[in-house]
């Protein structure tokens, strides 16, 4: 008995290091990376028109924080926008092919030639046809509203067979199908394809910013290291790029935990692991 | 098509006073070309627990479908005692598959709740009967669990529970307990044997196990294999309530043996 309770007592404490190892070693790894980058600016003395140290770098995010931050706001709205009528498109467009073949048949390839075709290269003429604000949205519109789109499509679909004729023999009504039954089994789909479209939204709108970045007013983060480029502000680039990884980070982070809550109680997906 | 003996078989007469239902030479040809059911015809009558007792692909499942309206029969159709044919939505039916079949996303009052949903009831007015059939399976603890935090047994007592909410006239259950594991398909058995005897409506249940079928039935229908029809009609004449004396019955064991040997005369059948 009491090896058995030494086991699972060193089983336990495995797993516990294993969990704060989890969480320690990224940022560890990090802070190597960063060490290593400020190293290597102090040793080769390189100027700070070609890499700023990462010092001058936290200095500049935090001398120009006002600008970084109007900008950061103007990105994240557009994300945010595009990211909910992506989902809502998405979702609409899912459940209109999952009605009708005819929709399905004639607007999948739209739907698969906007996904495939770069969205660097759309971008110009969507900025020559819309209003600047308006081809940002769109662009970041287009790359993210397809994952949302194939995802639930497929969620649709996957409805389990007993259950359909279970609606069947209770005479469900086709909206009860959809509401009770085709949706809440779309459900953990719709959500992984917001998890995807949450990075492309804010991928899309940098894209557009940027394609505008020498013909509009922007203002958005993108715009702000197009333009920082221009003037040699090379540490204002570098405090843009983070500020919109960290921004990229946060978004997955949140829509992580928003699908998590949403499927803690019944998803194998959100089971503690 | 020899080999029927007349002693295994008694075709009853087709037209019974107190017949639920009656399945006219019904055949079912599915559009991959294969006949699940030639020419099947038997009749439930009202109270009556019968067995639909064959080989996997035996077209008994598909016959179950068929009454439950599920599908369509190729030719042939059912004869109703009021004319016309049940329908889930009055809760008339109660269709119990061979997994429970439960939405994972819904607790376990919301999944029994479903028959009652469909039907446009409010929940609140539905509450008292969801508590009552959960009461009746023993699960009254478990109203706010959800499917996955359940054992294989609860769940299928779960899904029991969904199709007796309505009070259905008639229970169809396919192969219910074919994936659960020996002690609690026993245990599910005289649970399902005390709700048979407490609510009396028809049952008619699938299966391939010869001993569930004797332990179960009022009435076996032994089936042909490919196609499916009605190769013997057993009555099985044992009082209920029913319970593990009868389980270790000379009797039971009896019966056991007659069952097998007309399954066993209806592989040979189709065989030859």
């Amino acid at each position: 008995m009491s090896t058995t309770t030494a086991h699972t007592e060193k089983q336990q404490e495995r797993t516990r290091r294993e969990r704060v190892l989890r969480v320690v070693l990224p940022f560890v790894a990090l802070g190597i990376g960063v060490l290593i980058w400020d190293l290597v600016v102090r040793i080769n003395n390189i100027q700070p028109y070609v890499l700023p140290s990462p010092g001058l770098v936290l200095q500049t995010l935090i001398s120009d924080w006002s600008l970084l931050w109007s900008s950061l706001l103007s990105t994240l709205t557009v994300t945010f926008e595009a990211l909910a009528l992506a989902f809502i498109g998405g979702v609409g467009l899912a459940i209109l092919f999952n009605r009708s073949r005819l929709f399905e048949y004639s607007l999948y390839p739209y739907a698969v030639i906007l996904q495939v075709t770069p969205i660097v290269a759309i971008a110009p003429l969507l900025l020559i046809y819309l209003p600047q604000q308006a081809a940002v949205l769109a662009c970041a519109w287009i790359v993210a509203f397809f994952p949302v789109l194939a995802n639930t499509t497929l969620g649709l679909h996957s409805v389990d067979r007993n259950l359909a004729e279970l609606f069947q023999l209770y005479g469900a009504t086709r909206w009860q199908v959809l509401r009770d039954l085709k949706l809440p089994a779309a459900l953990p789909y719709m959500l992984g394809g917001l998890k995807i479209a949450g990075g492309l939204s804010l991928i899309g709108a940098v894209v557009a910013e940027i394609a505008a970045g020498s013909a509009g007013a922007g203002s958005g983060l993108a715009y702000r290291i197009a333009e920082s480029g221009y003037r040699l502000n090379i540490p204002r680039m570098f405090a843009a790029l983070i500020l919109l990884s960290i921004t990229g980070i946060v978004i997955f982070a949140l829509l992580s935990l928003v699908s998590h809550l949403i499927l803690r109680r019944w998803h194998d997906s959100a089971q503690e692991s | 098509m020899a080999g029927t003996s007349p002693a295994m078989t008694k075709v009853r007469p087709p037209a019974q006073m107190s017949s639920l239902l009656q399945l006219q030479s019904i055949s079912k040809v599915f559009p991959n070309g294969v006949t699940a059911l030639r020419d099947t015809s038997f009749a439930i009558r009202e109270g009556e627990f019968v067995s639909l007792l064959g080989p996997s692909g035996c077209g008994k499942s598909t016959a179950l479908r068929i009454i439950a309206g599920l599908i369509e029969p190729s030719q042939g159709g059912i004869m109703w005692q009021d004319g016309a044919a049940p329908k889930g939505l009055s809760g008339e039916i109660g269709f119990v598959f061979q997994e429970p079949t439960l939405m994972p996303w819904a607790s376990v009052a919301g999944n029994v709740y479903l028959p009652m949903k469909l039907a446009g009831m409010d929940k609140n007015k539905a509450m008292l009967r969801i508590r009552e059939a959960l009461v009746r399976v023993g699960l009254e603890a478990f109203e706010n669990a959800y499917p996955r935090e359940l054992s294989g047994g609860m769940k299928m007592r779960v899904s029991i529970a969904r199709a007796l909410v309505t009070q259905p006239r008639l229970l169809l259950m396919d192969e219910p307990f074919a994936a659960l594991d020996e002690i609690t398909r026993f245990r599910l058995n005289n649970d399902l044997l005390t709700l048979w005897a407490a609510m009396r409506q028809t049952a008619i249940f699938v299966t391939h196990s010869v001993f569930e079928s004797v332990y179960l039935s009022s009435r076996i229908l032994v089936m042909t294999q490919r196609p499916g029809r009605i190769f013997a009609d057993i009555p099985i004449d044992a009082p209920y309530p029913r319970d593990e004396s009868f389980r270790t019955s000379a009797e039971y064991a009896g019966l056991c043996r007659r069952v097998s040997e007309a399954l066993v005369a209806a592989m040979a059948e189709q065989a030859a």
